[in-house]
């Protein structure tokens, strides 16, 4: 093998460094603006599927932070009709997932009844963890208040029949909804 | 001339066969193959990977020294991924969304290091484009057969179309880690008597 000096190699490094960086700063660049536009259809697509009452506003547009019960804000999206709130849908998210962080947004109706949720980002496996966003288990979830007790999974003692191999992010989306609750009791009572 | 470049871009595809013939890239074939849609999606974005990254190798091969072309390639291949992943992200959300945290480790998937260095460090810009091709297409066909055959065992569907109902019976396990190996097992003996008789 032929020897370098080390200036030679420091040089070529750099520069395949540089390269690299200038080419993924461009590319990330142009693909900002319509990331930023396939989140906010996914967000839109998400809450009119959450919210099961008639609504004639844009809850995407009015959308407000709450605070969390801890920590934290949480974006709430209002559902109104003629003005008049019906429904909400609340962005919320866990740490706990088996993939790391999971997002979801729930639907909520005006007593605090989960009227659905979809998940906007998450890490799970594939096939497995990602079938918390299957009807199946989600289902389980429509017309159900999160009350600390029995909201669980049935391997803690509650009644959610966790998804089969994914009891992980079964739990995972059942924290996240659990804090949207939270945030959402906290700002109902108040209003 | 003719015959090598048609060798180089149809030996990926059979008688190397990545996945199914050197066992290369075991943990995303083993990890996205739940159906044949994943399997495709991640057999594309490979192939996709793998052409860039073979042109790019070919292309510098002579102005990098030796004892560094390693962490240059893995430069290389890790800025195309991402480009992948950006992309992805920006214009086929459902896909990436999918195949989630399978994506960055193609940096680590070792047939496109193993390309970089067995081949496109040594030839020139379109044999290494061939080879690139064959390989990814090679890639691609054994994970989308992977996923079909696990999802019509373990979902009762077919590239996303299900043919058992909700009351049928599949073999869940399929969808499984222990199915992704006894399909895959299954998939090598099969291609491998094919291919030599």
């Amino acid at each position: 093998m032929k020897t370098t000096s080390l200036t030679r190699l420091i040089l070529v490094m750099l520069v395949v460094a540089c390269g690299s960086a200038a080419l993924l700063g461009f590319v990330y660049e142009i693909t900002k603006a319509p990331i930023q536009k396939a989140n906010d259809e996914k967000e839109l697509a998400a809450i009119s599927g959450v919210i099961l009452e008639e609504f004639n506003n844009n809850p995407f547009k009015e959308r407000t932070l709450i605070p969390g019960k801890h920590k934290g804000q949480l974006t709430l999206y209002p559902a109104r009709k003629d003005g008049k709130i019906k429904a909400v849908a609340i962005k919320t998210s866990s740490d706990k997932a088996f993939g790391g962080k999971i997002e979801l947004i729930v639907g909520f109706f005006l007593d605090g009844t989960i009227s659905g949720y979809q998940i906007i980002s998450s890490k799970e496996t594939p096939g497995l963890g990602s079938k918390v966003s299957d009807a199946k288990f989600s289902e389980q979830f429509i017309g159900i208040r999160p009350k600390k007790k029995t909201f669980k999974v049935k391997q803690d003692g509650g009644e959610i029949d966790a998804v089969t191999a994914a009891t992980i992010s079964s739990r995972a989306v059942i924290d996240a909804i659990q804090k949207a609750y939270d945030a959402y009791h906290k700002f109902s009572t108040r209003m | 001339m003719k015959q090598t470049s048609y060798k180089n871009l149809t030996r990926g595809i059979i008688s190397e066969n990545p996945t199914l013939v050197m066992l290369l890239g075991m943990c995303p074939t083993l990890g996205v193959t739940t159906t044949a849609l994943n399997g495709l999606g991640m057999g594309l974005a490979t192939l996709f990977v793998l052409i860039l990254s073979n042109t790019a190798v070919s292309l510098v091969k002579n102005f990098i020294p030796a004892t560094i072309r390693i962490p240059c390639y893995i430069t290389i291949i890790a800025s195309f991924v991402t480009i992948v992943e950006l992309l992805m992200t920006a214009y086929f959300p459902s896909i990436h969304a999918a195949l989630g945290i399978y994506i960055p480790l193609i940096v680590v998937n070792c047939i496109i290091l193993g390309r970089a260095e067995a081949f496109a460090a040594h030839n020139n810009v379109f044999q290494s484009l061939l080879d690139a091709l064959g390989m990814g297409i090679g890639f691609t066909f054994a994970l989308v057969a992977l996923g079909l055959i696990r999802e019509i065992l373990g979902a009762g569907a077919a590239f996303g179309y299900q043919f058992i109902g909700e009351d049928g019976y599949p073999i869940l396990m399929f969808i499984m880690p222990p199915g992704a190996f006894l399909a895959l097992a299954g998939l090598i003996i099969l291609f491998n008597k094919l291919r030599r008789e």
